[in-house]
């Protein structure tokens, strides 16, 4: 069932990127109705019974791959905040979008994404984990470059996929040592191995870089506010409620296995707390209000990576309710702000305030969300950053916990400053709308204002998010005791709960003093900044790019200098080395596989030198080329003789057209062979020749005398017919039983035709 | 490479030789399962038919005929080569796995086809359309370089440098 809600989701996708491309409207509500389904199936199986159910597809037989997926707790709530949240944001972008061609594609590739990002939460092992994992990175780099007319669009989409991609291929050689060492990428089946050594070591730091690249952890973290080129829904989806956790799920699966090895536990929280730290001063001085939230997702993410990474019973707890909460505040501000940017055109958080008399509503649901991200008694926010400092006081104060502790309590400082400064954004009253702006952008939307449907649908969502943090937050309680089965799918330890108020103890004085040193900053700072230098990160990423670009170039300039006689000099050259190579270090006998033929095999080798000898003195160029020919066709003579019906057919064949090509190549080029050729002298090239003419002859010789093996022909010949359905044992190898190899060969007979056509065209310009 | 004068010829093998090679280089593709033959020596001998034509005909004609776009023959081919090796995935096979169906076709008797026949078709599509491509890159100044000269140095294929 869970395949199915999977594949349907990928199904709507593929389909709004076929058939319903006129139709993106339709689209969209086909792919909120799959997406509703899927919760509610989710919802169905999930929360009612008490014992997982995992479900498995056979894949890869060869390599013991399946695609596992399992239905824990965690499960649940990571699927329902993908489904729900995916459907709401999919009745969002209806309203948002123009409903073009961008529209269609945009719905497509966010059905896609939705169906990856169902099957990763989902995923009961690292390698189905993996498989989905890409697949977001993929549908990540085509939603960000949506636009793509932007060039900083597909900077930015370059920059993230590059930056996710290597992560991938870091979780794939985790994965891959893994596997190899103990035999699964089973979360449960590595637990009970209890990985420790070297292998579980690099396998843990590969792990860890891939969740870091995905989920936007410190060093890594640049590419996620580039990623904010996409357009709003993309953002608040796909870069803060569920791709971008997608490394703190498998932080959160991988944790329990890998806490205890090496770097691990001191890298994620050290990581962690330095993207909270970066992430909130940067969102504390940026000037696009969607670039402040996302330098808060940042921060927050940081937040997460502690909270999984320190491994205590009440952090795992406080890490999934805190996900939770996170999701829904971020997508309400997403979207909240991609209302105001649309109605009165613009982000700046000098000039968002000028929106609050327009729609009040909204404003006041982006109050309640900003609340909840500066963690404000009693929405949800509150209850789960209480729950993270009840955690972090409780750890042993070793360093880890220090610093663990102390990072996290600056980093709610700041995220209470900048949290309190949106606010202060938001409801700031003596901004004037921009006539110009106001102006511009309501004669585009002037169908928009007139449909209540479009405000429904446009503010719907960040109401509903904000309605949801309060709620929740007011009975804290009560959804506290569903996350407690989450947690303990993840760590069977974990234990705690939620509660609207704790009481007075440790955590709620430091959270006090928290908001209270946040508010002040966050109130005194200023919202116009100066313009902000590209982040570091994507200058030094800039920067590795361009070097390798530029590397790569030099490269080529020197390994591919245009000259044919270096080429074929240094291929001859290398092949006649590998063969005296392997001449020398085995000495094998030169003689005893000789058969010598008749005496007219002997004379039409003959013919075959002579003419050889001819194609080597002639000066025309015309007769060199009828000499080749020649040699060739002697060769294919050689090869009937000796019984070869099929080669020598082709021979033939090959010989003709080559003659030919040559005979309309040689058109345009100079009569006869010139004596001058460049810088490889002549006495240079005649050794090459003569040396490649005598090793490889011997090579020949001394491969038929040591022949150890029977040959592998008798086993073919064996299964051919039954096999195959074929008697030709010469074209059954070709077309199966070495059928990659000669696909392989098509493959290059293509690339060569094109490099012809190609060559031919740019010499003719 | 001298035309003109043997307007017979060319006619001839306009009109003929294709078709005829055609049916000879399928049947040769088809045969090769079982004897001498298939799809690459099947494509080269299609191929070398073109060429004859090309070097008997006026030049224009391997622009109009006899495939008009052998890229995209290159491109099924291709494709039909990779399904085939693709495809037994999906029936759970491992790739290039091949399935041998049997039908009685009434008169002829038992027809066997064998999936890798399909693969055979592409690698003739493949050698076909390389052939096609080549000729027409290197060959669109046409057969007879004095002769046509004028008319030859033709606007979108580019020609032979000089």
């Amino acid at each position: 069932m869970l395949f199915v809600a999977i594949f349907a989701q990928f199904a709507v996708g593929g389909l709004t990127l076929v058939g319903l491309r006129r139709r993106p409207a339709l689209a969209a509500a086909l792919g909120v109705v799959v997406l509703a389904c899927s919760a509610v199936l989710v919802a169905a199986r999930g929360i009612g019974g008490a014992e997982t159910s995992s479900y498995s597809v056979r894949w890869l037989p060869i390599l013991g791959f399946n695609l596992n997926v399992q239905l824990d707790g965690f499960a649940v709530v990571m699927a329902l905040l993908v489904s729900v949240l995916g459907a709401a944001v999919l009745v969002y972008s209806l309203a948002y979008f123009e409903h073009d061609g961008t529209y269609a594609r945009f719905v497509g590739l966010f059905m896609a994404f939705a169906g990856s990002m169902f099957g990763l939460v989902l995923a009961e092992d690292l390698f189905t984990m993996f498989v989905f994992w890409e697949l977001t990175s993929v549908w990540s780099f085509l939603l960000i470059g949506l636009n793509d007319k932007s060039t900083s669009a597909r900077q930015a989409a370059v920059r993230a996929l590059l930056t996710t991609g290597a992560g991938g291929l870091c979780l794939l050689a985790g994965v891959g040592i893994l596997q190899v060492q103990y035999g699964t990428t089973s979360f449960s089946e590595l637990l009970a191995a209890g990985p420790s050594g070297n292998f579980a070591h690099a396998a843990a730091i590969l792990l860890l870089l891939g969740a870091f690249t995905k989920s936007a952890q410190f060093p890594f973290h640049f590419w996620l506010p580039g990623a904010m080129a996409a357009p709003t829904p993309v953002s608040a989806y796909l870069h803060s409620a569920t791709m971008v956790k997608a490394g703190i799920v498998l932080l959160a699966r991988t944790s329990p296995i890998f806490a205890d090895v090496g770097v691990w536990r001191w890298w994620v929280v050290v990581a962690g707390v330095v993207t909270m730290v970066l992430g909130g001063w940067r969102a504390l001085r940026e000037v696009d209000a969607k670039l402040v939230l996302a330098y808060s997702t940042v921060s927050q993410l940081g937040l997460l990576t502690v909270l999984f990474g320190v491994g205590n019973r009440y952090a795992t707890y406080a890490g999934v309710a805190h996900i939770v909460a996170h999701a829904i505040f971020k997508v309400g501000l997403f979207l909240g702000v991609g209302v105001i940017d649309h109605e009165i055109g613009t982000r700046d958080v000098s000039k968002i305030g000028a929106a609050r008399r327009a729609m009040p509503t909204t404003t006041l649901a982006m109050v309640l969300s900003l609340l909840s991200m500066a963690g404000i008694i009693p929405l949800l926010g509150f209850a789960t950053k209480e729950k993270a400092l009840v955690a972090l006081l409780d750890l042993e104060r070793d360093a880890v916990g220090v610093v663990a502790l102390a990072g996290v309590v600056v980093g709610s400082v700041l995220s209470v400053a900048y949290s309190i400064r949106l606010l202060r954004a938001v409801l700031r009253s003596d901004v004037a709308p921009e006539r110009s702006q106001v102006a511009a952008h309501s004669s585009v939307d002037a169908d928009h204002h007139s449909s209540v449907a479009v405000r429904i649908a446009l503010s719907g969502p960040v109401v509903v998010a904000a309605a949801v943090s309060l709620a929740a937050g007011l009975t804290a309680a009560t959804v506290g005791s569903w996350l407690v089965a989450p947690s303990k799918s993840l760590d069977v330890n974990a234990v705690s709960k939620l509660a609207l108020w704790p009481g007075i103890n440790d955590a709620l004085i430091t959270s006090a003093i928290v908001i209270a040193v946040g508010a002040v900053i966050g109130w005194r700072a200023p919202l116009s900044q100066s313009a902000t230098s590209a982040a570091t990160g994507e200058r030094v990423f800039d920067g590795l790019y361009d070097t390798t670009m530029r590397l790569a170039k030099r490269i080529t300039a020197v390994t591919q200098s245009g000259s044919l006689p270096i080429y074929v000099g240094v291929t001859l050259l290398v092949a006649a080395g590998a063969l005296v190579a392997g001449l020398v270090i085995d000495a094998p006998r030169l003689t005893g596989g000789v058969s010598w033929g008749s005496p007219l095999e002997a004379l039409v080798s003959i013919v075959a030198m002579v003419l050889a000898v001819g194609v080597a003195v002639a000066r025309p160029r015309f007769a060199g080329a009828l000499f080749l020919g020649g040699v060739g066709y002697a060769i294919a003579v050689l090869f009937a003789m000796r019984g070869a019906p099929d080669l020598a057919t082709t021979q033939l064949l090959v010989e003709t057209l080559t003659i030919v090509v040559f005979l309309l190549a040689l058109r345009s080029m100079t009569q006869k062979t010139g004596t001058h050729v460049g810088w490889t002298p002549r006495v240079l090239r005649l050794g090459i020749a003569v040396g490649v003419g005598i090793v490889v002859p011997l090579f020949l010789l001394a491969a038929r005398a040591s022949r150890i093996r029977p040959s592998p022909a008798q086993e073919y010949f064996a299964r051919s017919l039954d096999e195959a359905g074929g008697r030709n044992v010469v074209n059954v190898i070709l077309v199966d039983f070495r059928g990659f190899d000669t696909m392989g060969e098509i493959v290059v007979l293509a690339v060569a035709a094109l490099g012809v056509v190609n060559l031919v065209r740019r010499a003719a310009r | 490479m001298k035309m003109r004068s043997s307007a017979i010829l060319s006619e001839l093998v306009d009109r003929w030789l294709t078709k005829v090679a055609t049916l000879i280089a399928v049947y040769v593709t088809f045969r090769g399962h079982n004897a001498p033959g298939g799809g690459f020596a099947g494509g080269l001998l299609l191929g070398a038919a073109f060429v004859l034509q090309f070097l008997a005909g006026d030049e224009p004609s391997i622009r109009r005929r006899p495939i008009r776009n052998p890229e995209m023959l290159l491109g099924v081919g291709l494709l039909a080569a990779f399904g085939t090796t693709l495809a037994p995935l999906i029936a759970g096979g491992s790739p290039l796995e091949s399935y041998i169906w049997k039908l009685d076709v009434p008169v002829i008797g038992e027809v066997k086809f064998v999936s890798s026949t399909l693969f055979d078709l592409g690698v003739f599509a493949v050698v076909v359309a390389v052939v096609l491509m080549i000729l027409r890159a290197l060959g669109t100044e046409g057969a007879g370089v004095s002769a046509h000269r004028g008319r030859a140095a033709s606007r979108d294929q580019g020609g032979a440098p000089r």
